[in-house]
């Protein structure tokens, strides 16, 4: 029989293996990698504030991220500085203001847990969290799947065809964000990003659609959140990077797998 | 008439984009727009799909007017993975086998099953209009479509676009630099430097001092070697001067 964290620890990872499955995707083939580790970055402003306020941090870190990711779409939009350096400098603005805020909070606070994820800790009524996080974003995606698929192959062709794009756009942006808000406490903020990348990276290699790569994508993360999470009991090695690790040494090895038709 | 810019104006900075345009499309137009680089011809493209709303003037379409667009430079991503039957099936209420008949019509069968990302210039483009046509559309808006297309490729390609004019009842409005490639098919060509310099068949349209002026007179001697193919019927020349 499995202890109780362990459980509560594969029912968060597998919520979140979910969600990255499908979103990490889009962040492939948007190229939004940077943009993905930015919004991960300004979320420990959000915890600060959080901490501040004795909210929750998850809530926190859904407000922060909010607000950072429409500053930046605005900022993007008035065409001042290229994308590449607006992120480098929102990102790094908001990681050293809530690095200060924790500092000045008087709190005690445990900032690895934060930076690289603390799944172990995960309690049952988190778990509720987590669950109905991934139902809202699978139920989401699964909406507007098509849309957001031909408006990443061509935002113009979507247009035409009557599309929303700005507002299956911004859509698009909140489910990342509501994952970012989630994923914190699995592999920490320094890892979100690549719990978005390296799942949907080894499936592109094994699959020929985008929604077997999406499925591809969320069964590799969960594989890897699994063996992730036993490995590092087993081994009293750190979680967070034990998952990342795995997924890692699975994208390897799919690199000769790649198909040609 | 299916759609018509009405006296059409769009301002960006102090630069005049475009100026008082008029242009009506009927059923069963050919129309290409010519023009050099900032001319507008993009822009106009935005302004009829309704991407755009014109600073001045408006755009009427007729009731359930349907368009397909077909971009300039689409570059599929390789880390999409996506056949092209998957692609044309994207976000359209159509059944594959509809879809495969189509492609039979066009020559392009064999294409479905391949990668998106593996087709030549020549085959994504066929892909794109197959696309465009699933749904039947009134018109049919291409803007350079054969841009990275060889010369070859380019014969091909308004062969096919000629045969999908011939057989369908459709319009198109395409922006070209070929005007000796489509002049044989072109019913009409529009000059374009943000307002309209001429407009006529194509044969003519390269006798307008207004077109050498635009595109010199080496272009114009060239076109207009080739108004021998074209069989056209006589109708006066247009030389609308809107600017």
């Amino acid at each position: 029989m499995l202890d109780g964290f362990i459980v509560n620890a594969l029912i968060a990872g597998i919520c979140v293996s979910i969600i990255a499955g499908g979103l990490g995707c889009f962040v492939v083939w948007k190229k939004m990698a940077y943009f993905g580790d930015s919004l991960s970055h300004s979320s420990l402003l959000g915890i600060a504030i959080g901490i501040s306020l004795g909210l929750n941090f998850t809530i926190g870190t859904f407000i922060t991220c909010i607000i950072f990711a429409s500053l930046l779409t605005y900022l993007q939009n008035k065409n001042i500085l290229s994308n590449d350096t607006l992120l480098g400098i929102l990102a790094h603005a908001a990681l050293s203001i809530g690095i200060i805020a924790i500092s000045i909070s008087n709190q005690y606070v445990n900032l690895d847990a934060y930076l690289f994820g603390d799944i172990l800790t995960v309690t049952e009524s988190e778990t509720y969290w987590f669950i109905s996080a991934a139902v809202l974003v699978f139920i989401i995606l699964y909406i507007i799947w098509e849309k957001l698929v031909l408006m990443t192959i061509d935002e113009n062709i979507a247009k035409s065809e009557g599309i929303n794009t700005s507002l299956v756009h911004s859509i698009f942006l909140i489910l990342l964000v509501i994952f970012v808000a989630t994923c914190v406490k699995v592999v920490g903020i320094l890892l979100i990003t690549s719990m978005l990348i390296i799942p949907a990276a080894a499936s592109r290699q094994i699959t020929s659609s985008p929604t077997k790569m999406a499925f591809g994508s969320g069964l590799i993360a969960i594989a890897s959140v699994f063996i992730g999470i036993f490995s590092s009991i087993i081994f009293d090695i750190p979680t967070g990077p034990s998952i990342i690790a795995i997924l890692t040494i699975i994208f390897i090895l799919t690199l000769p797998l790649k198909r040609n038709s | 008439m299916l759609i018509k810019a009405n006296n059409i104006s769009v301002v960006r900075g102090n630069k005049k984009v475009l100026e008082n345009i008029n242009l009506a499309i009927d059923s069963k137009d050919f129309i290409t727009i010519l023009g050099p680089n900032g001319a507008g011809k993009s822009m106009l493209l935005k302004c009829l799909l309704g991407f755009f709303k014109p600073d001045k003037g408006e755009i009427i379409k007729s009731d359930n007017l349907k368009i397909s667009y077909s971009p300039q430079d689409f570059i599929i991503d390789k880390s999409i993975p996506i056949t092209a039957l998957d692609f044309i099936m994207l976000n359209k209420k159509i059944k594959r086998d509809a879809i495969i008949n189509l492609s039979k019509d066009f020559f392009i069968e064999d294409l479905l099953k391949k990668q998106l990302s593996y087709l030549s210039g020549g085959e994504l483009q066929k892909v794109l209009i197959t696309r465009s046509l699933v749904d039947n559309p009134d018109l049919l808006i291409l803007d350079e479509p054969t841009q990275n297309l060889d010369v070859s490729g380019q014969l091909n390609f308004y062969k096919f676009l000629n045969k999908i004019y011939e057989e369908r009842d459709i319009s198109i409005l395409m922006v070209s630099h070929d005007l000796h490639m489509v002049i044989s098919t072109t019913k009409k060509v529009i000059c374009l430097s943000n307002h309209i310099c001429c407009s006529g068949e194509p044969s003519k349209i390269t006798q307008d001092p207004e077109f050498i002026t635009l595109f010199g007179h080496d272009f114009a001697n060239m076109m207009s070697l080739y108004k021998h193919d074209f069989n056209h019927t006589h109708h006066t020349h247009k030389g609308d001067k809107n600017a």
